[in-house]
């Protein structure tokens, strides 16, 4: 967490520089959203606009909502009440909208939640050549050019079981990417991975967002909120409590609830 | 000193160092080391093991006594295998066609032998993996629509053989075979049906089918279907008999199955599900590509043992009167010259189905091996 080494520090300063900005128009827009699991008010009046190629990093104690709140976006959970929409696809109960967003919309899990089945490269092609019917030539062709980009392309063959934990995150991301997604949702992608993992996970992820891909990630990777974030989003029992520029955020948060989950993630 | 020179010189004190090979302690190898380690390494499994040796040597012997020394081997009439102590094969050189093809015409029997290699080469057809694609269905169709040309026949002067005449072999076959793949698929969706959430009327159907068929025994269905179903039909209408069992076997199967293969889909992690919707695939696709592939793989052992149950089972048909493998072989030795034996004769369908059911628990041995693809115990 913060105690990165300088170097590694540096590193991350270097990757800061080259993010694109975000452009001006909203991508997601959430109004008073409200979610509910059974009796239990999970979710209160949540409100968030991104900006197409804003870099949002969601952090908070755990149960506080926020992996809850990324799963309504595509819709693995139903919101109760309020607004989501998707570039200007309001999320109902209509099956057919909701597997627009989908299409549009990728996303990464804590645990990669590959295939098993089927090999890496049939698991970026299946998508592809299934929803957005694509050729199967140009799926492959296209399924090897992620994989290259997330340093793998040699694993296509493989089984998902064959590889470590950092790769199977890779090709999941390369897997998402493979949709050609607006929007890619990140939860906790690195929260199952052995510790000398993560930065190989972290850095196909600052490499995406030098792309200008729009990215929603829970994560308590702070080092990396710092230099790709546009935004940090605090929550907790369900709510937004605070939401600033990752500077500001760190070196000044506002609420006490902030200052204390800081103290404590960053404490050692 | 180079970093090299350090190596070496440490190899060099390590190889000084280094112990001799030494044989292990007698009692780890060879026979002795065996019996120790595995038959007598407590006095209980001592016990056990000379147990084990007392009853091998009491039943054995005897066996093979009756099977293969005291046997009658040679042709010969019943009246020279009742002087023999041992199993009089005679019986089957003797009967062998009645068994296998039942009622089916004497004369006529190289044709029920050509079906029943028909079937056998469809099965085996379809065995390899690279033949599963959608025109297996249509080799399928194929094979039967030749099995029933040849077994009814009325063409190419074939005389016209009707299937209440059809019997042993070739019908337990059909009611197996039929009655696994129809029930298949329909097992899927009744499978599929229970577990869905969102459509309270389709999962209320399916669980009413599947409870119902479940709950009552395969004889009661064959009886309802082959006795209370033509009193509801119209005058005049009938349903043919071998398919109204056929019916009541793959209602029976798929009810089965649809458990088994529930319980294969409740085993897919959420994450599977999770996965392939925020792929925006929908429901078919999803069931189809991600979680059916995975579900039936590790249902593999409980279908193929509802499978070898089911064909067993289809020796039920007796009940109304279709002279299945087991039928046959009972009315083969209703002949009072030779009813002494039906030992031999019960053994001899015991070998049948054992053929059988055997090929199928080993080929369900090795799909789950080739289907293993490593995940599981590791992530």
């Amino acid at each position: 967490m913060s105690d990165q080494s300088t170097e590694a520090q540096q590193e991350l300063e270097e990757a800061a520089k080259d993010m694109p900005a975000p452009a001006e128009d909203y991508i997601i827009e959430i109004e008073e959203m409200h979610k509910w699991y059974g009796e239990f008010h999970v979710l209160k009046d949540i409100n968030l606009h991104v900006n197409r190629g804003e870099r949002i990093v969601i952090c908070g104690p755990s149960g506080s909502g926020k992996s809850t709140m990324i799963r309504c976006i595509n819709r693995l959970e139903e919101h109760q009440r309020g607004r989501i929409v998707v570039d200007g696809i309001e999320l109902t109960e209509d099956v057919k909208k909701i597997e627009t967003i989908r299409r549009e919309v990728g996303m990464v899990f804590q645990h990669f939640n590959l295939f098993p089945h089927l090999t890496v490269l049939e698991n970026l092609t299946l998508a592809p050549i299934w929803v957005r019917k694509t050729p199967k030539k140009d799926a492959e062709q296209l399924a090897m050019e992620y994989l290259e980009k997330v340093k793998i392309p040699e694993q296509a063959e493989k089984y998902p079981g064959q590889l470590s934990g950092g790769q199977q995150q890779r090709v999941a991301i390369a897997r998402s990417l493979c949709m050609q997604p607006k929007v890619m949702l990140f939860d906790e992608p690195t929260s199952a991975l052995d510790p000398e993992m993560i930065k190989e996970v972290l850095d196909t992820m600052i490499e995406l967002a030098k792309t200008g891909m729009t990215m929603l990630v829970v994560t308590h990777e702070m080092g990396f909120a710092r230099t790709v974030a546009d935004r940090v989003i605090f929550m907790d029992g369900g709510e937004i409590i605070e939401q600033n520029e990752p500077e500001e955020f760190f070196h000044n948060p506002q609420s006490d609830r902030t200052k204390l989950f800081l103290s404590q993630i960053l404490a050692h | 000193m180079s970093e090299e020179a350090t190596q070496s010189v440490f190899r060099v004190k390590h190889d000084a160092d280094r112990h001799e090979d030494m044989p292990p302690p007698r009692t780890e190898v060879g026979v002795i080391g065996w019996l120790r380690k595995n038959l007598f390494n407590s006095w209980f499994n001592s016990l056990m093991t000379l147990l084990a040796i007392w009853i091998l040597y009491k039943f054995i012997p005897p066996i093979v006594d009756w099977f293969i020394i005291s046997a009658q081997w040679a042709d010969a009439p019943p009246e020279v295998c009742k002087e023999v102590s041992g199993a009089c094969w005679p019986v089957i050189y003797e009967k062998y066609r009645l068994v296998i093809f039942g009622r089916y015409p004497y004369e006529e029997h190289w044709r029920p032998l050509i079906g029943v290699l028909i079937l056998i080469g469809v099965v085996g057809f379809s065995t390899n993996r690279k033949f599963w694609r959608p025109w297996l269905g249509l080799v399928w169709l194929g094979g039967l629509a030749a099995f029933f040309a040849i077994m009814w026949g009325g063409f190419l002067g074939m005389k016209l053989v009707p299937n209440n005449l059809w019997g042993g072999l070739p019908l337990t076959l059909l009611l197996g075979l039929v009655g696994v793949t129809v029930a298949f698929p329909i097992s899927i969706l009744l499978a599929l049906g229970r577990r869905s959430q969102n459509v309270p009327l389709i999962r209320a159907l399916c669980v009413g089918s599947i409870e119902l068929i479940r709950g009552v025994p395969l004889i009661t269905l064959l009886f309802m279907a082959s006795f209370m179903l033509p009193l509801f039909m119209p005058t005049g209408v009938s349903i043919d008999e071998v398919l109204r069992a056929q019916v009541a076997i793959i209602l029976f199967t798929a009810a089965y199955l649809a458990e088994v293969i529930r319980g294969g889909l409740q085993a897919i992690p959420k994450g599977q599900y999770e996965a392939a919707d925020a792929l925006g695939l929908n429901y078919w696709q999803a069931q189809r590509k991600i979680i059916l592939p995975q579900a039936l793989k590790i249902s593999i052992p409980p279908i193929v043992n509802t499978f070898i149950g089911i064909f067993k089972d289809t020796s039920l048909v007796a009940i109304v009167s279709l002279t299945d493998l087991l039928f046959a072989a009972r009315s083969a030795i209703a002949d009072p010259e030779w009813r002494a034996f039906f030992v031999e004769i019960y053994i001899f369908i015991a070998v049948i189905y054992f053929c059988f059911t055997f090929f199928m628990s080993r080929y369900s041995q090795y799909l789950e091996r080739v289907l293993d693809t490593g995940h599981g115990a590791r992530r």
